[in-house]
Order: structure tokens, then C-alpha cells, then sequence
């Protein structure tokens, strides 16, 4: 029952990184590739339906991550406490930017909000990568639990690492760049004109980038948690996994340059799906890894809910995601055309 | 642990409070939108169309708020109050996941396709959406009210030996009629929040001039939806409630009634002021044995009071629950008489030339959020000193892995980016009103 839990969480967070990660994207490009504020009102029609949806995949895994391992929770909650209410004020600034801008006609106001939408977007993506790489990396977890983190310490990855050291901040920018990316690739795909034309570019620019800094945070995984990779090794499956990764990496490039923006996007949603869920299968059965003492690790199996609850939980969660699915198939079925310049509706 | 447990106290108050500020409105009036909206198809008047969108824009901007304000509470439950999550997530983790799997994403895809897909969808298609939010935002209000009960009056759940708590029934956890009576009161009151909106709304517009079709449809609506729904607060729901208070919390209700002396024809104060160093209420005025009418149904019954119970079983903070449980009846009671006289004048054909009774009712707007907040601070003041009643205390619960600092700074932070997004909301709300009915953009 733990590795199903331990699954259905990773998944619904690699949801949430594909899904959330294409408007994070959006956010951060939002002042670079439109220029007029029509421009920047057709980028944010393009995400206007979907991102608060989006969103709630990391609300829905919070939860469930909540009921299936309480104790994972609770432990990292109040051991991250600073940087999630960092995140908290990020998110609630990025969620009322999107719907303040357009309540006055002023450019100054619009101008204001777009510049907090860009930035908190461009941040989020950054403390998101850090937090997975606290993740992979371990944290100073003892037989109290996990003693409140200190942002940083000495900025190396060691047995009492702060949030951001050399790597978690490495991975951070990893996640802004290929947030970014993704984002860009997604508005191609969804506007027309000089938008779509900026963003075209953006994407390759971003793309190419991308190349040498896979590479870079690969090998410092490599370097500071080996496991990682012994772990993928030894399961014949993950191979699957890793080559979807590196095969939708490659799509990305060919269908971006055949200039089929849809199937360019579907594989970078691939390949950010199967980049997460690389990841946190070779993280498993790890949720928080100690780099006091690997006995004091919190895994799948040391801290799974008990049977009765679980199982339970399994048949309306997997009613509740076959009624979610519905929902998101036909909100993105029902906006399947580009967006439409000219008759912005809405608010 | 001591100096800590206020800061994570007022910042989950401080956090909650202002975030009900916003479901409260939102719940209410996804019920009046879809009602207009079913309006104007069966009576074929475009007005009704206009008004749906204008609330339409009131609630995307209200949405907008409740949900930002909301993510946070949930994260509290862990970076807060870690041993309450260690101790009761797999009981109450069930329900707040089900609140985003069931709840969360009903109400934010269908929302997106509210509010840009009214041309795509046609009229049919559009009211099904409308109704589909509704129901949304009612569901996520059930999840989080049967979280609550099992705070209030735990049900369903066995102690395991591993010492935490664990689902025994889900079914008993799901439908603890605690929950099922909380949830009734409680989305009145929403409903009523809502109807007062919309009729100050109407009631401006008419004092105006402005927008005359529009004012009227909101005040009709507004009038009756109110009147209907505060008989629901107070009867059966309130009623119930209160029932319910007494059979299994006695202490908590002797403190809200600020009952300290208990036995048969026991009093309803009216007014007073509790002093509880000398166990008694200052300059009172009491109706003897409706106390013990009220909840038993004969005068004679008897009624324990404060003086019965230990004082380590009493609510910490007697004076703040006295009044905050006065204030929602006082409150709810007015509110009752302003909607009985305007319900008498819509009737009679004359509330929109009253103009007395127009300013009433826009000046009357701030009453019912501060009713239902006063409500809500009775409830979780009222289960104090308790976090999970009779299973863990409040000062059992706090995060011991965060530094005390930390929470005062993540508190001061959280009062100041209210306060600013408070003001700029009610910047926006205004405009909003004064753009009117028929405003594009």
C-alpha cells in the first residue's frame, strides 16, 4: 500500500509540475515577450482558464500527502516552516496579480502587477527546484525530527546543509530555466502574431540552454547523491522512464524546428513528466532522507497511514481523478483554439 | 513551547478569519447567480443576464481572494501545528483531500469556464457550469465543516496503539451529524451574507438612480433569499447547534451564556458583562428558565453552569467567547428584523420608493460578515482549551521544531500583506459596484 501511496503522490506531483509548470513559464516570459498591454492581455487569456486548476494539483497532492503519510508532512512542513511561508506569500501575490491587473485602466497599475506576476512566477519556480533538491540532496533530520532549517548555513551540501546551498540553488535555476522554457513553447502553441513570434525564439534560445545545464545539475546529482542513480540502475523499468525523458528532449527540438508547436508542447510536458518522475522513482522509498543517520529517514513504508484509512482512500481518490480528468479534458478541449486577439472576454 | 503557542494561535486566527471574509460571499452567492441565470432563461429578460455577470465579476474577484487566502491554512496544519497533523492527519488529512480532489478542482476548472466561456457555451451550457460551481464551492464547504466537527465532537476514529489516531468508520467520520447541523447553519449564513450583498448593492443603485431594472432584481432577490435563509440560521439549524453545544460540550455553552451558577430555571442573559476573576456577571439582565426552555424544552431543567466543571475544562478565554457568541445572536437578530421589515415593503409593492429603508439595507452590509465571524470565533473559542475535544489540547498541538521568532516574524507578515491586499480588494470592489451592470471590462 505504501508504494501505491508513494506513487499516486509523485504522480500528482509530476502533474503539477507539468501543468502549473507551463503558466509558471508564462509568468516569467509574460514581460519579455509581450510588449503592448493587448499582447500581455492574450497572455494571460492563454492561461486565464486554466492556472488556477492547475494549481490546485499542488493543493490535491498537499492533501493527500496529508492523509496517506501524516507524519512526512508534519515533519517537513514545520522543519521548512520559513521557506513555505515564503512560498505562501509568493503564491498568494502571483494569484491576486493575474486577477488585480485589469480591474484599473491605468499603465502604471497594470505594469505594477505584471512585474509581481513575472517575478513571484520566476521565484516560485526557483524555491520549488531548491525544495526538490532538499530532497534528493537529504536534510538534517535527527531522532526529534527536523529541527527548524536555516535558509542556508555555509551554502555546501554536507550533514547540516541549509535550504539553498551550491546545489539546491542550482537546481532551483535548473526548474526556472526549464519553467521558462516549457512556458515558452506552451505560447507558442496558443497565440498568434508577435507574440507567438517572441516566443518562438525564446524557446529555442531557452531550449539550447537547456542542453548544458541538464548536463551540469545531472553530474552534481551524481556527486551529491549517488543513490539516486544505484536506485535507478537497479530497476530494469526506470530505464523506461529515463528514455522517455531524453527521447521527449529530443522531440522538443525536432517538432519545435518542423514548426508543429502542439506536439513540441506535449513533449516538453513529457519530458518535464518523466524528468520528475526519474527523479523521485530513484528517490524511492525515501519521502525526507537524513544526512545525520539513514535510520532516522522518513520512507514510504516508516510512515504510511494505517491499512483501514488507505484503502478507503484508494477507491474515492481514484473516483475523484477519473471525474478530475473529465474536467480538465474538456476545459482544455473547450479552449483548443488559439487565442483570439480580437475579442478578449472575460474580466 | 509557552511563549509559542500565542503566535501560532493569533496567526492561524488571524489567517482564517480574514480568509472566511471571502468563501463566506462566494458560497452565498454562486446559489443567487445560478438563481439569476435560471431567471433570465425562463423569463427570456436580458436584465437578469447582466446582473448574473455583474455578481459574476464580484465573485471572480472574491474567488480570487478566498482561494490565495486559503492555501495558506492548509499549509498551517503542518508547519504549525506539526503534532496535531502527526496525531490526527490520517483522520482529518481524509477530508482535506478530498476537499482539493473533489472540491478544489470542480470549482477551478469549471470557474475558468464561467467566466470565459459564456459565448461558447450558449445559455444552457452556461447555467449547467454555474450550477457545477455551486455545487463545488458547497462540497469544499462541507470537507473543511466535517474537518471542524471532528475537531468539535470526534467521531469515527479509534485511538491505535502506536498512540495516534486513526480512522475506525469512515462513514461515521463523513456524516457526524455535528457536521451535518454545522454545515446547514453554516451555509445559511453564507446565503444571508450573500443576500445582504447583493441587496446593499441594489439598494445603492436605487438611492442612485442608476441601473433601475438591475436595482430592483437585486433587491428582490437579495430581500427574499435573506429573509429565508436567516430563519434557516437561526431555525432549526442555530437551534440544533446549540443543542448539540449543551449535550456534549455543557461547559462550553455555561461559558458563551456566561452561565456560572448552573441548576433548573437557569437564565438567559440578554446583556451583561462576565467577570470571571469573581465568577459572576456584572450589571446582567436575565430571563429566568428560558436558558433551560431553550435547550430542554421545559423552564424547570436543569443547567450546569461554569461553577460545575474544573477550571482546567473551561474555554481559556471565557470573555472573548461570551461576546463573541452575543455578538452573532445580537447581530442575528437585527439582521432579522431589518430583513422582516424590507421583506413587509417588497410585499406591499412599496421598498423601492421607501428610501429610509434603502439606506438601511446598503448601510447594512458590513453586519452579516461580522455576525458570521462572530460565529465561527464562538465555535473555535468555545472548544478551547481543546484542539480535538477530549482527545488533545491546543497547547499540545504547536510545532516544537519552530523557532517561537520565526512565527511572530511569518505573523507580522501575513497582517501586513492582508492589510495591503484588503485595501486594494476593497478598491476594486468599489469600482466594480459603480461600473455597474452593464460595464465591459
Amino acid at each position: 500500500m505504501e508504494t501505491v501511496w508513494f506513487a499516486i503522490v509523485a504522480a500528482m506531483l509530476a502533474i503539477y509540475i507539468v501543468l502549473d509548470g507551463f503558466d509558471f513559464g508564462v509568468g516569467i516570459l509574460h514581460r519579455f515577450v509581450a510588449r503592448t498591454n493587448q499582447e500581455r492581455r492574450v497572455v494571460l487569456a492563454a492561461i486565464g482558464p486554466v492556472w488556477d486548476g492547475n494549481e490546485v494539483w499542488l493543493i490535491a497532492a498537499g492533501g493527500v500527502l496529508f492523509m496517506a503519510f501524516p507524519k512526512v508532512y508534519a515533519t517537513a512542513f514545520s522543519g521548512f516552516y520559513l521557506a513555505l511561508m515564503i512560498v505562501l506569500w509568493l503564491l498568494i501575490l502571483r494569484g491576486v496579480a493575474i486577477e488585480f491587473r485589469g480591474h484599473f485602466d491605468n499603465p502604471l497599475w497594470r505594469e505594477f502587477w505584471d512585474t509581481v506576476f513575472s517575478v513571484a512566477s520566476g521565484l516560485l519556480a526557483i524555491v520549488f527546484g531548491a525544495a526538490l533538491g532538499n530532497l534528493v540532496r537529504g536534510v538534517p533530520l535527527d531522532e526529534t525530527g527536523l529541527p527548524g532549517m536555516a535558509l542556508f548555513t555555509n551554502f555546501w551540501p554536507g550533514q547540516y546543509p541549509g535550504l539553498f546551498d551550491w546545489y539546491t540553488l542550482l537546481v532551483g535555476l535548473f526548474a526556472c530555466i526549464a519553467l521558462a522554457g516549457h512556458g515558452a513553447i506552451y505560447l507558442d502553441w496558443r497565440t498568434t502574431g508577435p507574440v507567438q513570434e517572441r516566443s518562438h525564439q525564446a524557446a529555442r534560445r531557452i531550449w539550447l540552454g537547456m542542453v548544458p545545464l541538464w548536463v551540469l545539475v545531472t553530474v552534481a546529482t551524481v556527486a551529491v547523491q549517488p543513490e539516486i542513480f544505484t536506485h535507478l540502475l537497479s530497476r530494469w523499468w526506470s530505464m523506461l522512464f529515463i528514455l522517455l525523458t531524453c527521447g521527449s528532449f529530443a522531440a522538443v527540438f525536432y517538432f519545435h524546428n518542423q514548426n508543429r508547436p502542439l506536439a513540441a508542447f506535449l513533449s516538453s510536458s513529457l519530458y518535464l513528466l518523466g524528468l520528475s518522475a526519474t527523479t523521485l522513482i530513484g528517490h524511492f522509498p525515501h519521502w525526507l532522507r537524513s544526512t545525520i543517520n539513514p535510520e532516522f529517514s522518513l520512507t514510504a513504508s516508516n510512515s504510511i497511514s494505517a491499512q483501514y484509512g488507505v484503502q478507503v482512500a484508494l477507491a474515492w481518490w481514484a473516483f475523484g481523478m477519473l471525474l478530475t480528468c473529465g474536467y480538465f479534458v474538456y476545459l482544455f478541449y473547450s479552449m483548443r483554439d488559439k487565442v483570439d486577439s480580437d475579442n478578449l472576454h472575460g474580466h | 513551547m509557552a511563549e509559542a503557542l500565542i503566535w501560532h494561535r493569533l496567526q492561524f486566527a488571524f489567517s482564517v478569519t480574514f480568509h472566511y471574509l471571502f468563501p463566506q460571499l462566494t458560497m452565498g452567492l454562486a446559489l443567487l447567480i445560478v438563481i439569476f441565470k435560471s431567471l433570465a432563461l425562463s423569463l427570456g429578460n436580458e436584465r437578469y443576464n447582466e446582473t448574473a455577470r455583474f455578481w459574476a465579476r464580484i465573485f471572480a474577484l472574491n474567488f480570487a481572494m478566498g482561494v490565495v487566502t486559503g492555501i495558506p491554512l492548509e499549509f498551517q496544519f503542518g508547519t504549525n501545528w506539526s503534532r496535531f497533523s502527526a496525531y490526527a492527519g490520517e483522520v482529518v488529512g481524509q477530508t482535506l483531500a478530498m476537499e482539493g480532489v473533489f472540491a478544489f478542482f470542480l470549482e477551478s476548472t469549471f470557474l475558468g469556464l464561467f467566466l470565459f466561456g459564456e459565448k461558447r457555451l450558449g445559455p444552457r451550457g452556461h447555467l449547467a457550469v454555474a450550477a457545477s460551481l455551486a455545487v463545488g464551492s458547497w462540497l469544499s464547504g462541507y470537507f473543511i465543516i466535517v474537518t471542524n466537527a471532528f475537531m468539535q465532537h470526534p467521531m469515527g476514529h479509534a485511538v491505535g496503539e502506536d498512540g495516534i489516531l486513526h480512522i475506525a468508520s469512515f462513514r461515521d467520520y463523513l456524516l457526524n451529524p455535528w457536521g451535518l447541523w454545522q454545515f446547514a447553519h453554516n451555509m445559511s449564513a453564507s446565503v444571508v451574507t450573500a443576500a445582504f450583498v447583493v441587496s446593499s448593492v441594489g439598494a445603492y443603485w436605487a438611492l442612485m438612480g442608476y441601473h433601475r431594472e438591475q436595482a430592483a432584481i437585486c433587491l428582490r432577490a437579495g430581500v427574499i433569499a435573506g429573509m429565508i435563509a436567516i430563519l434557516l440560521v437561526a431555525f432549526p439549524t442555530g437551534d440544533q447547534q446549540g443543542k448539540m453545544v449543551a449535550e456534549h460540550q455543557p461547559v462550553t455553552l455555561a461559558a458563551m451564556e456566561g452561565l456560572f451558577e448552573g441548576g433548573p430555571y437557569a437564565e438567559l442573559a440578554i446583556i451583561g458583562q462576565p467577570d470571571v476573576a469573581q465568577r459572576k456577571l456584572q450589571n446582567p439582565i436575565t430571563v429566568p428558565g428560558v436558558l433551560s426552555f431553550l435547550i430542554y424544552g421545559t423552564f424547570g431543567s436543569t443547567v450546569k453552569g461554569l461553577n460545575d466543571f474544573p477550571e482546567d475544562q473551561w474555554p481559556d478565554n471565557i470573555e472573548l467567547l461570551y461576546y463573541s457568541y452575543h455578538i452573532m445572536v445580537g447581530l442575528g437578530t437585527v439582521l432579522t428584523l431589518v430583513m422582516g421589515v424590507a421583506s413587509l415593503l417588497l410585499w406591499r409593492g412599496t421598498l423601492l420608493q421607501t428610501r429610509p429603508m434603502l439606506w438601511v439595507l446598503m448601510l447594512s452590509f458590513p453586519f452579516p460578515y461580522i455576525a458570521t465571524t462572530a460565529g465561527w470565533w464562538t465555535a473555535e473559542l468555545g472548544r478551547q482549551p481543546w484542539i480535538i475535544h477530549g482527545l488533545m489540547r491546543t497547547a499540545d498541538a504547536g510545532s516544537l521544531q519552530v523557532n517561537p521568532g520565526d512565527v511572530v516574524f511569518t505573523l507580522l507578515g501575513f497582517v501586513g500583506l492582508y492589510l495591503l491586499l484588503g485595501m486594494v480588494f476593497v478598491l476594486q470592489f468599489v469600482k466594480l459596484v459603480n461600473n455597474g451592470p452593464v460595464a465591459h471590462e
